[in-house]
């Protein structure tokens, strides 16, 4: 069984999905990311889909899954590199992936990431003051 | 057989006919533009020709037949020509009625004598003529048609431009209704330009939407979903007073940053992007 690669960069982790999600990749890649959320202490976490011409609702429902889980270890996901075709799609399908933070490409996605979590630092530095 | 016998009487009457034919046309007003007679009366000889031709094969009853292909062509470019020129049906119409009387005439003249061949020749020719005047009107809708397609699809392109207002803020002018059509062209067209140009904010302006009602909401909200999923945020603009009290009674939630005007909401995008512009005037004044 093939497995999706997760790499580092910095606190982030970025995952790019190349091949067609199956249940059980779907399973292993949540296993895998939040194993290593909590092992590298990342802060957000990067989801590539620019290589998928098909998104349907099981996919939507992973990203959704997996927003929803590293909101939980504390760390931002952005989904990055939709294609326009599967925007349209999506959007028609009625699923509009509201819980997950999108970009253009991951260059954007990385500047958003930081800018989140400077953001959630500078809140914190108030708040302790 | 004496349907053959019509052919050779249009053949050998073919002058008088042309003449009485044209003077017909001149007094139903089918032409407005005289200097165009001459094409007419070309046009007209033609159809004759075409008549006797067709009339040799004996089948007066049925134009669909091969020997009234050549006819049809002809009458097909006239009638083409004459929606372009913007002629209206009746004047269309009324170039192939108007050639009943001459025909008439002559048959009257010919065979007069013969009352039974008479009736029958002239009910004939009269359902030739029916048929014909029928298929140019056919031909003179058709390209009509046409044309307003190709009108239509033109419209969808023009009407849909996405502008580069500045480095990553595009605006979407939107003008005239949002149906189910332009929304996927409006669509497609804005999230191309968010991949080409890499722009984060899109300002939707629907100063030149007349009516947002429910439909035109929905498809909005698809626009700004779409665009969302790109990366790319949406600001609307252009909300005329009489519109905000419309979606405010039909209880739509847009569910996104709206501005009163295109200008404020440039500034909002660019105070987003972290860009400044400055009044040089004020702001030398201040310096002094």
């Amino acid at each position: 069984m093939s497995e999706i690669p997760i790499l580092k960069i910095g606190d982030c982790l970025l995952v790019s999905i190349q091949v067609d999600m199956h249940d059980r990749l779907a399973m292993a890649l949540q296993d895998d990311l939040t194993q290593r959320i909590v092992s590298d202490r990342a802060r957000g976490v990067m989801i590539d889909i620019s290589a998928l011409e098909i998104v349907d609702s099981f996919i939507g429902r992973m990203l959704n899954n997996i927003a929803a889980m590293s909101r939980v270890l504390d760390a931002v996901t952005v989904v990055v590199g939709m294609r326009p075709a599967v925007a349209i799609t999506l959007v028609e399908l009625g699923l509009a992936l509201t819980g997950v933070r999108t970009a253009l490409n991951v260059d954007k996605g990385l500047a958003m990431i930081r800018g989140i979590i400077d953001n959630a630092e500078h809140a914190d530095a108030h708040r302790d003051r | 057989m004496a349907d053959t016998a019509f052919a050779g009487l249009v053949d050998k009457h073919q002058k008088g006919l042309l003449k009485d034919w044209l003077a017909a046309q001149k007094r139903d007003g089918t032409s407005r533009d005289p200097s165009a007679e001459a094409a007419n009366a070309d046009l007209a000889r033609q159809v004759l020709d075409q008549l006797s031709k067709g009339a040799a094969g004996g089948r007066l009853d049925d134009t669909t037949a091969p020997e009234w292909a050549p006819m049809r062509e002809v009458l097909e470019d006239f009638s083409r020509a004459r929606a372009t020129q913007g002629f209206n049906p009746t004047e269309t119409a009324v170039f192939v009625f108007s050639l009943k009387e001459p025909l008439f005439d002559m048959l009257r003249r010919e065979i007069g004598a013969d009352a039974e061949q008479l009736g029958r020749l002239t009910w004939a020719v009269t359902r030739l003529l029916d048929a014909l005047g029928l298929y140019t009107i056919e031909c003179f809708a058709r390209t009509r048609e046409e044309v307003i397609g190709r009108q239509q699809q033109e419209l969808l392109e023009l009407s849909t431009p996405v502008v580069e207002l500045w480095d990553g803020i595009l605006a979407l002018p939107l003008i005239g209704t949002l149906d189910s059509a332009r929304t996927q062209i409006v669509m497609e067209n804005l999230l191309e330009r968010i991949v080409e140009s890499g722009a984060e904010i899109a300002i939707i302006d629907i100063t030149g939407v007349p009516t947002v009602d429910t439909l035109v909401a929905q498809h909005l909200i698809k626009t700004i979903s779409a665009a969302r999923l790109m990366g790319a945020d949406c600001i609307l603009s252009g909300i005329r007073p009489q519109i905000a009290q419309t979606i405010v009674h039909l209880g739509l939630e847009l569910n996104v940053v709206s501005k009163a005007t295109m200008a404020d909401a440039l500034r909002l995008a660019l105070r987003r992007t972290e860009k400044v512009i400055v009044d040089r005037a004020k702001a030398l004044g201040t310096e002094d």
